[in-house]
């Protein structure tokens, strides 16, 4: 299950940032004016796990009319997007994560477990997107967990379900990708022929994401790696090669660990 | 909870037996995680609600557990919204529990130079009684001219929109008995 | 829309994905235009002129609806030959009288008519002199119904319908050829607001408009419909009620109004704010829009419900309306010997609105205050005038969640500060009572489509915390228990008063849903009404509201019924309840032709049924059930009677949609551009500047007005600022600055300008800048952006500041108020200030506080070379 987030349709509200907020009990994230158009929350953090940015560019959107008077042409258009947590196929954060904090849910989705977090901080360079991080005052690594405990109870996660405009979207991935894909071609029919999707390949750096987006401009543009690849790529490979040395040293292991508990 | 009990305790234990040999799946989960659940399954009653800022007056639905409000959330139901909620609306929750919210009632008395704080029922007395009085001091049957007025100019009244129909409804008809006329709304501005 | 609306607005977005196209005219490149399909920026109070050209387009382009527009619209009817337009009288209406500042409506009346609200005809009977609390002699005192803001208080009433006329039907040309038919003269009125025109006087280029007029034309039509959504953008001006006045004759042109699909919405910015004129706390309109007596002139029931009753439509009825609600305010006092307590009102003598109550205050008249839910010291306009005010009573009570900037001026305000005012020599007594929130108490707010939804209590209230229902109620309780013993016939409305709610739980809370009856009305019996065609004059019913009789019907709470969307039609008309009688759409017989068929199959909505001998469809008809298209009425007709088959406009004494308003409006029976107040521009279409009857308040030192272009001083506030609100705040800030996740998405006021102007002015973005007009100087961090547009206005450049008004010192989120900056010059109607264009100065930095915010105040007053009389003339 993920997201597919319909950046051409999104009013920048903020619903989103709230709702997640109001359900997940995140903390305010400071108060502070920066002046980057209407984004004063700047990006992913341990306190914000859905992120709206807004991008201001002297260009025409698609068959938009526009004209603002202002030297060259006047063109304008006001970009905006709500980022989450990518949800990676191949995840660096659950890959490096040590403690196993960090889980695969049985809805494919990955999410920290905070009383198993030591804030060892190890995910933080681990993801490609910058997403993860550490809660000042805490010091245990922060994240959208898809709603897991939503969708524990089938219900859809809390950003989702408050977007006014639906241009958050949750659902089975494939269902999304196809969504996702017709979307795309309707806006390039209407002209719209800078609309491109993010992280729906399931071949890319990260195995695919669990949260794709439909975006009008490059991906840099909106704050996302062009070409993200998880650094424990080849981590398989070495994990078989370890395999067997591996189970030799757990029996060993398991008889000193229950000696302690004991 | 009987299935979270079924498997091992220890995380080793479960990687090696359960199918999650790498140990990032089901066999990371902690007692925390086995046992969570979205809190509004635990909610004692849903009450229905309308969001309380704009008005497009989109449907919510209150979650409320041991007599508190745990969750606001918009209702799916509601032709208006189709459970929907902008930041305000999503925020009701933190409007209606956060803790700054004044619970006492205040008193500053003239000249002085910070509140004080006072009971309710003693509150209501004194404004009653200050009603009274100005409206005593103020009262006009006629203008200057002859002409009946039968009214107080002493006492004005500005009401917020966000109240209900049934309150403005109170607060006209209490006025205007009382021979107030300076009643007004954010309607006006 | 998108900005203050996001979830209404995911209807218009689903109508964009269905092909639909999304017009934004704005000053400001918003949320809204950023998804729309064409934005046009234009210069913030102009919407008349760029209205008015789409009229003159629609017209000269013969683009109008012609059998929409004979069949339901005035425009064949035939105006008295005494009627002088604008264009006659160099931006005047004929019926004007300079001494007074206000208009004599009988000089706008159809040929051999007469209406009723030209209240100076019952002026002149009442033969009183105006009292005059006005400056100007803008204010009808007592003796008088109409004529300034006292024809404003008049014409509030109309909110569930026009004035009437007392007549038979009006002369008509269905040739639409005479002269003075109103199509004609609609046509001569508007033949100036060409393209060219409206580049001039909005600033926006030619090919913008004509972009605009040909999308708006080629969805109008029987196959399609087009709708306007409006805010307090258009409201919010000292011309304000014509802006509407505008669209609406643009609508009706175009065949929109009654249609599905079509239509004039306004986008109301608080949960009940409908609800708030319906059951008003105004100061000029008791429950259904029935008027607050006039002293003088409303001498008794009779005499009231003469002036005020209308012949024919539903105001027809207007006497069994008020005698309800006396019953149920006064139950059995109420009496037809005692004029049913019509002597228990209080009368008026003028304006007494929120703006003349703050006048009052400094006059020291007004000696008492409640503030419930409210921030004038923030949300209203000259907010220094404000607390000024409030530092004047005897005693102030403010109810809210927080302790708002209206709660604590005394001891933190800007005037502390400035050393205007010290605390200590305050005498005023204070009282802060902590406010229920919607989750903590039962009742019913009214949406902006007219629909009332119950909201249930989902838990008790915490502490002192206690709803508005309860602290009116117990309040009400105290003072008739210490007034119990009185023979004073002063206390005699209190005695009488109907105050028996029951109450229920540990606080006493008393019952919503038992008010909610008492609105909703009962017969002799007790038994609950359906409808306000129940309604009797004779005192066998008592309704608290008439228009919202039914909303109880059976005994249920119709407003709290909650079938899921999905589980019924479109229309959805089993959520909730809309007054009147559940009607979704307004004047929904205009879906259908005079024949009662629809105008097309693809906008079918309700019609006429020949077999079953009465009108359908998927709304409840706006019109009497078995009344059939082809009914003509009798000369001698009143009432709903009077209302023919292919009248839609039942509210309207003519049954029509009014394309010129011959009564009830205090500024002309046809919108005309008059500029702002306070404008840089001179009106490029009249030698009359700005509009003539606009409200000016008296001289007083807290509220100069700036001159304007072509006057000395001018340009020492060369800019135009328009305040607004953002998606995430609300208003004046009590509901949102409190709140750590809304503080911040938005953490501080700041003020939005284009590069052109902050290199102009030496701005910096991400800094601070300091704004001043006449009536007070305030900081605003800088955001510099594309998003606001230079606009070429009549060869000159005219800049555009945009800021947010949610701001003042208290709270989590803090900043200055943008209201500080405004003036008091109001729409002459509905007595709403002008706060959506006003002229300020702007310069870089942050500004000086304590005494030295005086000094600046009076160095830029000085320049300008304001007295208190700059900007008062009727020009």
């Amino acid at each position: 299950m993920g997201f597919f987030t319909d950046t051409s349709i999104c009013i920048g509200c903020k619903a989103c940032e709230v709702a997640c907020k109001e359900w997940n009990q995140v903390p305010e994230d400071g108060l502070n004016f920066t002046g980057m158009s209407y984004d004063n929350t700047q990006g992913l953090g341990a306190d914000t796990w859905r992120h709206v940015a807004f991008i201001e560019q002297p260009r025409r959107l698609g068959a938009q009319q526009v004209d603002l008077h202002h030297e060259g042409d006047g063109q304008f258009r006001w970009l905006m997007s709500s980022d989450v947590c990518k949800h990676c196929t191949q995840a660096g954060c659950l890959d490096v994560c040590p403690t196993g904090a960090l889980f695969r849910t049985e809805f494919g989705t990955v999410v920290v477990q905070e009383d198993v977090c030591n804030g060892c901080g190890y995910c933080i360079p681990a993801c490609p997107f910058g997403v993860i991080d550490q809660r000042k005052g805490d010091g245990r690594a922060w994240k959208c967990t898809l709603c897991y405990d939503r969708l524990k109870a089938d219900m859809e996660p809390a950003c989702a379900k408050a977007c006014p405009t639906k241009s958050i979207q949750f659902g089975p991935l494939e269902e999304l990708r196809t969504r996702a894909a017709g979307r795309v071609e309707e806006l390039h029919q209407r002209g719209v022929s800078e609309a491109r999707l993010y992280g729906h390949d399931p071949d890319d750096g990260v195995g695919g994401a669990g949260a794709m987006f439909l975006l009008l401009d490059e991906p840099e543009v909106y704050g996302l790696p062009p070409d993200p690849v998880v650094s424990t790529r080849q981590l398989p490979d070495m994990w078989r090669r370890a395999a067997v040395s591996a189970l030799g040293l757990a029996g060993a292991v398991a008889v000193a660990f229950l000696g302690t508990r004991r | 909870m009987r299935e979270a009990k079924a498997v091992p305790v220890w995380p080793v234990l479960r990687q090696l037996l359960g199918p999650d040999r790498s140990g990032r799946g089901a066999a990371a989960r902690s007692r925390r995680t086995q046992e969570l659940q979205a809190r509004v399954v635990e909610a004692d009653k849903v009450v229905k609600s309308v969001c309380p800022y704009c008005a497009v007056g989109c449907g919510q639905n209150v979650y409320v557990k041991d007599g508190r409000v745990i969750q606001i959330e918009g209702d799916p139901d509601s032709p208006v919204s189709r459970g929907r909620l902008c930041p305000k609306g999503s925020a009701s929750l933190q409007l209606t529990t956060l803790p700054t919210r004044a619970q006492k009632v205040l008193y500053r008395r003239p000249g002085a130079a910070d509140w004080e704080e006072i009971d309710l029922d003693r509150a209501m007395d004194m404004v009653a009684d200050r009603v009274i009085r100005t409206r005593r001091e103020t009262w006009q049957w006629d203008t200057e001219d002859g002409h009946r007025v039968r009214r107080t100019l002493g006492i004005a009244s500005l009401g917020g929109a966000t109240l209900d129909n049934e309150e403005n409804y109170l607060m006209k008809k209490l006025y205007t008995a009382l021979g107030a006329v300076q009643i007004e709304n954010q309607a006006r501005i | 829309m998108a900005e203050c609306h996001p979830v209404g607005f995911q209807w218009v977005m689903e109508a964009k994905q269905r092909g639909a196209t999304i017009i934004h005219v704005d000053p400001r490149f918003t949320r809204t235009s950023a998804v729309a399909d064409i934005h046009v920026p234009l210069r913030a109070g102009s919407d008349i002129a760029f209205l008015g050209g789409i009229i003159n387009y629609v017209i000269e382009n013969e683009k109008w609806f012609r059998d929409y527009v004979l069949a339901y619209t005035n425009a064949s009817f035939i105006l008295n030959e005494e009627y002088r337009d604008t264009e006659d009288l160099d931006g005047l209406f004929s019926g004007w009288d300079e001494e007074s500042r206000s208009y004599d409506q009988e000089k706008w009346q159809y040929e051999g008519t007469e209406t009723q609200s030209a209240a100076g005809q019952r002026k002149k009977g009442a033969e009183n002199e105006q009292e005059n609390e006005q400056e100007n002699g803008d204010s009808g005192g007592a003796g008088s119904r109409a004529g300034g803001p006292e024809g404003a208080a008049r014409s509030q009433s109309h909110g569930s319908g026009g004035p009437s006329l007392r007549t038979h039907r009006p002369e008509r040309d269905d040739s639409l050829q005479h002269p003075l038919c109103v199509f004609q003269v609609l046509k001569r009125h508007f033949a100036r607001y060409t393209p060219e025109m409206v580049e001039r006087v909005c600033g926006v280029p030619q090919d913008a408009f004509l972009r605009v007029c040909e999308t708006l034309t080629a969805n109008s039509g029987r196959e399609r419909t087009t709708a306007f959504c409006y805010a307090v953008g258009w409201t919010q001006h000292s011309v304000g009620v014509q802006y509407i006045r505008t669209a609406s004759i643009l609508q009706l042109l175009l065949g929109n109004i009654g249609r599905p699909g079509g239509g004039i919405m306004a986008l109301r910015g608080h949960a009940s704010i409908q609800g708030s004129t319906d059951i008003p706390t105004l100061f000029n309109i008791l429950p259904g829009y029935l008027p607050m007596p006039h002293a003088g002139v409303d001498t008794d029931l009779d005499t009231y419900i003469e002036g005020e009753a209308a012949a024919q439509g539903y105001w027809a009825n207007m006497a069994a309306y008020f005698t309800s609600l006396a019953r149920a305010w006064w139950g059995e006092a109420a009496t037809a010997d005692n004029d049913y307590c019509f002597d228990y009102l209080p009368r008026l003598t003028g304006s007494h609105s929120t703006y003349e109550t703050v006048y009052a205050q400094l006059d020291g008249t007004c000696k008492g205050y409640f503030i419930v839910g409210e921030n004038p010291a923030v949300g209203s306009a000259n907010a220094r005038m404000q607390r000024l005010g409030m530092a004047n009573l005897d005693w102030l009570v403010v109810r809210d969640f927080f302790p708002i900037e209206s709660a604590t001026w005394w001891k933190d305000g800007p005037e502390i500060a400035s050393g205007e005012l010290r605390t200590e020599d305050i005498a005023t007594e204070v009282f802060f009572f902590p406010a229920a929130a919607h989750t903590e108490k039962s009742g019913s707010f009214t949406n902006t489509q007219r629909m009332l939804q119950w909201h249930h209590q989902a838990v008790e209230p915490t502490g002192a915390v206690r709803s508005e229902l309860w602290f009116y109620f117990h309040l009400g309780r105290i003072i008739r228990q210490k007034l119990a013993g009185s023979t004073d016939p002063m206390d005699a409305p209190l005695r009488d008063l109907v105050w028996d709610y029951p109450t229920s739980g540990a606080l006493a809370e008393p019952s919503a849903e038992a008010v909610l009856a008492e609105i909703n009305g009962h017969d002799a019996q007790g038994e609950p009404l359906s409808a306000y065609t129940e309604l009797k004059d004779d005192g066998s019913t008592a309704c608290g509201c008439w228009i919202y009789c039914g909303v109880y019907a059976e005994g249920e709470n119709q407003a709290a019924r909650r079938k899921p969307g999905q589980d019924q039609s479109w229309v959805a008309p089993e959520w909730g309840w809309a007054w009147p009688a559940n009607r979704r759409i307004l004047y929904n017989r205009a879906s259908a032709d005079p024949e009662g068929k629809p105008w097309s199959e693809r906008k079918a909505y309700v019609w006429w049924d020949e077999g079953a001998g009465r009108w359908t469809g998927h709304d409840v008809p706006d019109f009497q059930e078995d009344k059939p298209p082809w009914y003509r009425s009798p000369e001698e007709a009143r009432g709903p009677d009077a209302i023919e088959g292919d009248d839609p406009f039942i509210m309207q004494g003519d049954g029509k949609g009014w394309l010129f308003a011959p009564s009830g409006l205090a500024d002309g029976p046809l919108p005309t551009h008059y500029e702002p107040q306070d404008s840089p521009v001179s009106n490029p279409l009249y030698p009359q500047q700005r509009n003539p009857a606009r409200q000016i308040m008296p001289s007083r030192r807290e509220n100069l007005y700036h001159p304007s272009a072509g006057e000395a001083g001018a340009e020492v506030f060369p800019y135009v600022a328009t305040t607004y609100r953002l998606t995430e705040h609300h208003t004046a800030g009590g509901m949102s600055r409190w709140l750590p996740y809304l503080s911040e998405l938005q953490p501080e006021m700041f003020c939005e300008v284009s590069p052109e102007l902050a290199r102009e002015a030496g701005l910096e973005h991400g800094g601070w800048a300091t704004i001043i007009s006449a009536r007070q100087a305030i900081e605003a961090r800088v955001m510099v952006t594309d998003r606001m547009a230079p606009l070429a206005v009549g060869g000159r450049t005219v800049h555009q500041i945009g800021l947010p008004y949610h701001w003042g010192a208290n709270g989590y989120s803090t900043g200055d108020g943008a209201n500080e900056l405004a003036h008091l010059a109001l729409d002459p109607n509905v007595h709403i200030q002008e706060v959506k264009a006003f002229t300020v100065d702007i310069r870089p930095g942050r500004r000086p506080d304590g005494a030295a915010r005086l000094d600046l105040l009076r160095q830029y007053q000085e320049r300008a070379g304001i007295t208190l009389e700059t900007g008062k003339g009727r020009s």
